[in-house]
């Protein structure tokens, strides 16, 4: 397994998008302050969202028949490196830009292709995922919520939460139980498209730590759903989530969680705070360790061109990314007490609060540190 | 290099040294003998020519082409320095000189005493006859049998403290001012990531054949999850390695040293903590074979600056940038692909 990833160079054609999505970023959010862009790919912002997709810069990749960009996974890599290294508020579009969207192209029907797809790239329909269950959080596969077949199509039942902005959602796609008991484990399980307008929908958002309701809660009471809700195959549910989740993890998004945070420190520093060989080294950890998982996750991108799904390197790097985005703060909020009594700029310090205490969630979102490294154990020949 | 020429280099090496550096025979040459044997055979294969420029008679093959090699040396843990040889002829190649024959090494020249020089703590400072001595910016290629060896502190180490009383008469000097600091901290992150892996595999195979409460131990989840992140540091300090040694050049960026340097130095400690803890008693034990990769690891670890030496550097390095993001300054100072 350790052979797999190789040093990988981004195409011409796709680096050169890098100039104009920054000049865009800094025109935009130029008046946000650190604490605000630390939310970056956890805060909603639609109107930011559409403006994206107004330059073609939402569903990049998607076919261009279906309004996409017709471009490779090398220029969404780009482009994500350049939103999440400001602290862009990607949440609105972000989770159907990388898993909603290619789930669909490649398991769904060419009505819902045609359906779905282009309304994505407009800014038109907002998805969130609506996987995790009051009873199923890393055991997903013991999902309880239920659909049954009605003459029209379907009718589900059950509850769904943690669920990522789904108040402010259009579509959630939920894994469902379509046959059988939460017994028969990954048997009998189903993605359906849930319009979050429906009857019997009821979205109750849920506080976090740091003051905000980008969760909620997602009661579904009877509600009556098209035929052409399922995605892809009845009762192939579980595959279809594993593939998901390979997108899901395989990002850089997992690595640039703290960047922000980062920048608000060196601009502090630069303003004229303390510069201690412990702040050098700390830089330079962040640095050299943010150096290499970049090629790591670029090696899994160039991985994802030739349409493999590099579900183990995923998981490594997801977990290796987060330890650094998670350590981030915790060095950082040491040295700026390196001197008690050299005041923190008030920008550094609500950056540094907010990603000291949202950090923990960067190792549950998209499956949990354990989970993960179960899934590389079982990599490694163990179990 | 293409991919099938790179691969035909790793296969070769690993053919020779699963061959030549068994654990035995790396044992042997840790107690000084036997070293003959294994030497001839690396010299008549040909790979410690690898990085003398075609021109010169070598392969050419640059530092990316040459990685498999000093990987191989470091998961046999090779008793013999075929990677710092390497560098070597390829340094007194490209100045114009004939190379020697034998195994050869680097070290910088700690002080001058009279007409003498001291070198201390030279990687195979015990097995290399000529080691290429930088004495302030300028490099001067010695016999060892000249010197006088004094083996360091580590039981096994093939490190050596090395003092000439005078100049030998049949030095040769080497002009170009080559980065041997940097070359240095290049081979051990090779060498580090190579015998990680190596490390990986044998704890791997430990805790699948030793059963305890009536099972293997690899089936408890305590111990899965440290195996895991193990395989996360294995596989980082690879990457590390490869960024590095990236490049058909013979001089790497030396913000890339750093990089490889600082990430295989890290990980080795918290690689050696866990295969240690994994193989239990049995993996303190002269027997076991555990114990002839970490004593690399922590030796090389130390050799040519460890991972706090090499973060400053980079951290200094982007301190001194005025503007730029940190995302945007990793990627165009540390990227071994820019350009």
């Amino acid at each position: 397994m350790l052979d797999t990833l190789s040093l990988t160079r981004i195409p011409t054609e796709d680096e050169a998008l890098r100039a104009p999505v920054r000049a865009f970023l800094e025109e935009t959010l130029a008046d946000r302050s650190p604490e605000s862009l630390a939310r970056s790919w956890m805060a909603f912002d639609g109107e930011f969202s559409r403006a994206l997709a107004a330059r073609g810069w939402v569903g990049i990749t998607f076919p261009k028949e279906y309004g996409g960009g017709g471009r490779s996974a090398f220029a969404r890599f780009v482009l994500a490196e350049e939103l999440l290294a400001v602290g862009a508020p990607l949440s609105a579009h972000w989770i159907a830009d990388r898993q909603s969207g290619p789930l669909i192209l490649k398991y769904g029907t060419e009505a819902q292709k045609r359906f779905y797809v282009p309304r994505i790239c407009r800014g038109e329909a907002f998805f969130c995922i609506g996987m995790s269950e009051p009873e199923a959080g890393s055991d997903l596969a013991s999902v309880k919520t239920r659909a049954e077949r009605t003459p029209a199509g379907w009718r589900v039942s059950g509850q769904k939460v943690w669920t990522t902005n789904a108040q402010r959602c259009d579509y959630m796609i939920a894994l469902v139980r379509t046959s059988g008991s939460a017994a028969d484990r990954q048997k009998g399980l189903s993605q359906l498209v849930v319009d979050l307008k429906r009857p019997g929908v009821t979205v109750r958002p849920i506080k976090d730590l740091a003051g905000d309701a980008h969760f909620s809660e997602v009661f579904l009471e009877d509600v009556e759903l098209g035929e052409d809700a399922l995605v892809g195959a009845e009762g192939a549910g579980w595959e279809q989530v594993t593939a998901e989740l390979a997108f899901e993890r395989s990002g850089p998004e997992r690595l640039y969680s703290s960047v922000v945070l980062v920048d608000a420190w060196l601009a502090a520093l630069r303003a004229g705070a303390r510069r201690s060989a412990a702040a050098a080294a700390t830089l330079g950890r962040m640095a050299s360790h943010l150096a290499v998982l970049r090629e790591m996750s670029l090696s899994i991108t160039e991985k994802l061109t030739r349409h493999e799904s590099p579900v183990l390197e995923a998981s490594l790097v997801k977990d290796l990314g987060t330890e650094l985005e998670q350590g981030i703060p915790v060095a950082l909020a040491d040295l700026v007490a390196e001197a008690p009594d050299e005041p923190i700029p008030a920008p550094l310090l609500g950056a540094l609060a907010y990603t000291l205490q949202m950090a923990p969630s960067f190792s549950l979102r998209g499956g949990t540190r354990e989970i993960l490294r179960g899934i590389i154990a079982r990599g490694l020949g163990l179990r | 290099m293409t991919d099938t020429a790179h691969d035909l280099v790793a296969d070769g090496i690993e053919q020779l040294l699963a061959e030549v550096s068994t654990p035995r025979r790396v044992r042997e040459m840790e107690e000084g003998h036997g070293a003959a044997a294994p030497w001839r055979a690396v010299q008549e294969s040909g790979f410690a020519d690898a990085l003398v420029p075609e021109a010169r008679g070598g392969a050419g093959l640059g530092l990316a082409g040459a990685l498999p090699i000093v990987l191989a040396c470091g998961r046999h843990a090779l008793a013999l320095p075929l990677a710092h040889t390497l560098v070597v002829r390829a340094v007194v190649a490209s100045a114009g000189e004939a190379w020697p024959e034998g195994p050869a090494t680097f070290a910088r020249a700690a002080a001058s005493e009279g007409g003498g020089l001291i070198c201390q703590r030279v990687p195979f400072g015990r097995v290399a006859e000529w080691v290429l001595v930088d004495r302030a910016g300028a490099a001067l290629l010695l016999p060892a049998r000249a010197a006088r060896v004094t083996t360091t502190r580590m039981r096994g180490s093939l490190e050596a403290d090395l003092r000439w009383d005078a100049i030998p008469s049949d030095g040769t000097r080497i002009a170009g001012d080559p980065p041997l600091r940097d070359l240095g901290a290049l081979l051990h992150a090779g060498l580090l990531a190579g015998a990680m892996e190596r490390i990986l595999a044998l704890t791997v195979a430990h805790a699948n054949d030793r059963a305890q409460f009536g099972k293997s131990i690899g089936k408890f989840q305590a111990i899965q999850q440290q195996l895991a992140v193990m395989a996360e540091q294995v596989f980082a300090s690879r990457m590390a390695a490869r960024i590095g040694f990236a490049g058909a050049a013979l001089v790497p960026g030396h913000l890339q040293v750093a990089v490889a340097k600082a990430r295989t130095s890290e990980a080795a400690a918290q690689v050696t903590a866990i295969a240690h803890a994994v193989q239990g008693a049995m993996g303190i034990t002269e027997e076991g074979d555990l114990q002839l990769y970490t004593r690399r690891l922590h030796e090389w670890r130390i050799a040519d600056g460890a991972e706090r030496h090499w973060n400053q550097v980079i951290g200094e390095a982007l301190l001194a940038e005025r503007g730029g993001r940190f995302a945007a300054l990793v990627r165009d100072r540390l990227s071994p692909l820019q350009g």
